[in-house]
């Protein structure tokens, strides 16, 4: 399928694997996809913190954060929840079927700036999506790194999407990973609380510190709060948004923040850059 | 290429020359006017304000065919774009509106589909000797005789046609034209010139738009938002009718096995616009819509490509089922400054 020139005809990606993060009605499926294209898989190049738009033709098109860092291989996961038209009958698709993706887009961490620093993540539900690429490339490239703080939490453990690798993290004492959900469960035995609790629990350093956050809008609100207590200085804090979007190419014009298009300028912002704009946490 | 004049009995003869392009003009009665193709052999009558809906729908249409697919299949067919089209009679508002878009449909990558249409379309444009009642370009950077977008300007002076080439494409069209055309002497270049003066003394509406780009989103929770959508019911005639508003939603349609994606002129007037799949939406009200909609064209795409996304052109203003004046608005920013 011939495709550079035309930015709105995607490419094919056959699903290697898929699997359920988490059940019920709005369950989070992962697809572990790969180009069916090998020119197209050689030149795509991706950054943590960058989406692409997936679909089903004759159904449309969804704009998801791409969950994997390049480290990983020569593959794209996505992490969805079935929300709408379009997840729905992607949640359809099993190992085999084919999606459509186009892409990548958007801005990514700059985490070549960061290095020699150390990483915080906060993540809360399927926010965490955004934020497993930035976790994975500073794992796979920890010498350049001061160290990662990981801090994700959900409502309930069924909520926590990529479970079993951040429990493995939990266990690997160069880390610092802090699982917690909401309510208290039995066989649990890490912690229970709200994210922006833990986070003032855990009492991280603003020193020498990047902070990246990702959630539910009423979650970032408190963790941002938090953060300050803590002494971290807006600079040192990085979000990614998500709105609404249909082109992905800063044309359809839905996706706007203020003055910035989330899907060109950003989805990553620096809180310093965020908080002059008004409408960024409406 | 000099100012070249078309006697008007010639004018049948004119338009007979462009052979080979698709010819769009005005048509229609009264407010009712819009652009769409000519029958062969018609000569468009040329009298007449503006029409209701923009000639933009030339270079994006109202629901354009992205690609067509069979279900099931994984080839796809992107239509071929391949008919010239001339606009005749294009007001130069309309003109420099798609001079403000080409900004945004080339903003870091181009869309394809906009600039194929944007090589084929020639755009004739007619300058306003009686500016309608809510007219007020002038405020906004163009003018009764812009030639911002155009490629060819025609002005009526009575008995003749005054034709002045802009780009490429408008010379040509004057040379295809050839031995229909005289040469205009200095008189009747001064007579357009003060045409056009006293039709931009004609035009009544006006705004000083001085600092609103920089002071609009300082005015973010000001009541003057409350007040100026209050009555809005959300119908979105004003952005569908705006030659400059371009945004665009993207739908698949299917029938059978045969499908197509499109897209399709969409509304920031509209709920559904910025709805999220979990039910929240980060402009809930028509207050926030409103508001987005001011900004974006007095002070967003300023920020981004230096010109205010507004013509002056007045449908919005004409149109509004319940009276919401963007003029007014602007003033009351201006006073909120």
């Amino acid at each position: 399928m011939k495709t550079n020139e035309n930015p709105y005809i995607p490419y094919y990606a056959t699903l290697e694997d898929t699997w359920f993060e988490t059940g019920g009605e709005r369950a989070i499926k992962t697809f572990k996809v790969v180009f069916d294209d090998e020119e197209v898989r050689k030149n795509w190049s991706h950054s943590p913190g960058q989406c692409a738009m997936i679909g089903v033709l004759g159904v449309g098109e969804s704009m998801i954060s791409i969950s994997c860092s390049p480290t990983e291989g020569e593959f794209l996961r996505f992490s969805v929840m079935k929300m709408g038209k379009v997840t729905q009958a992607l949640h359809q698709l099993e190992a085999g079927d084919k999606m459509t993706v186009r892409g990548p887009y958007g801005n990514s961490f700059p985490l070549d700036e960061w290095e020699g620093k150390h990483i915080l993540t906060i993540g809360g539900g399927i926010g965490q999506a955004p934020m497993r690429p930035v976790v994975e490339y500073v794992k796979a490239n920890y010498e350049k790194y001061g160290g990662l703080t990981m801090i994700y939490g959900a409502r309930t453990s069924g909520d926590l999407c990529f479970k079993n690798e951040f429990e493995e993290m939990t266990r690997d004492d160069d880390l610092s990973c802090h699982l917690t959900i909401d309510i208290e469960e039995e066989q649990w035995d890490h912690n229970v609380g709200f994210v922006p609790q833990v986070l003032l629990d855990v009492n991280p350093s603003p020193e020498n510190t990047i902070a990246v956050t990702c959630g539910p809008p009423i979650m970032i609100r408190f963790v941002l709060e938090n953060l300050k207590k803590l002494g971290f200085e807006d600079d040192q804090i990085y979000t990614t948004l998500e709105n609404r979007m249909k082109c992905g190419i800063g044309k359809c014009g839905r996706c706007n923040a203020g003055n910035m298009y989330v899907c060109k300028d950003g989805p990553v912002f620096n809180y310093a850059t965020l908080k002059e704009i008004p409408e960024a946490f409406a | 290429m000099s100012a070249m004049l078309l006697n008007k009995e010639k004018w049948p003869e004119f338009v007979g020359k462009l052979t080979g392009k698709k010819i769009w003009a005005p048509q229609g009665e009264g407010q009712e006017m819009r652009f769409a193709p000519l029958d062969e052999g018609d000569a468009p009558a040329l009298e007449y304000g503006n029409t209701r809906v923009p000639p933009k729908q030339a270079l994006f249409p109202q629901t354009e065919t992205l690609f067509r697919f069979q279900l099931g299949r994984e080839d796809v067919e992107v239509p071929e774009l391949e008919e010239e089209v001339v606009l005749l009679g294009v007001r130069p508002c309309d003109a420099r509106s798609m001079a403000i878009v080409d900004n945004l449909f080339s903003w870091e990558e181009d869309d394809p589909y906009y600039f194929k249409r944007r090589e084929l379309v020639t755009l004739v444009g007619l300058a306003c000797s009686e500016p309608g009642l809510n007219c007020f370009c002038t405020s906004v950077g163009g003018g009764p005789a812009s030639t911002e977008g155009l490629d060819l300007l025609m002005t009526d002076l009575g008995e003749h046609y005054l034709l002045e080439a802009v780009t490429e494409k408008g010379e040509s069209l004057l040379k295809e034209a050839g031995d229909l055309l005289e040469e205009a002497d200095d008189d009747k270049v001064k007579e357009k010139e003060q045409l056009i003066e006293e039709s931009k003394g004609a035009i009544k509406r006006s705004l000083d738009t001085e600092g609103i780009p920089e002071g609009l989103p300082g005015l973010w929770e000001d009541p003057l938002w409350q007040r100026v959508s209050a009555s809005c019911l959300g119908c979105g005639t004003c952005t569908y009718l705006c030659p400059t508003c371009h945004c665009f939603d993207i739908q698949d349609e299917v029938e059978g096995f045969a499908a197509r994606r499109c897209r399709m002129w969409d509304s920031c007037m509209f709920g559904e616009y910025t709805l999220h799949t979990s039910g929240h939406n980060p402009r809930p009200t028509r207050r926030e819509r409103t508001r987005n909609r001011i900004n974006h064209k007095y002070s967003y795409f300023v920020d981004k490509f230096d010109v205010i996304a507004c013509v002056g052109c007045g449908r919005c203003v004409n149109l509004c089922p319940v009276n919401i004046d963007i003029v007014e608005i602007l003033k009351q920013v201006k006073e909120a400054l």
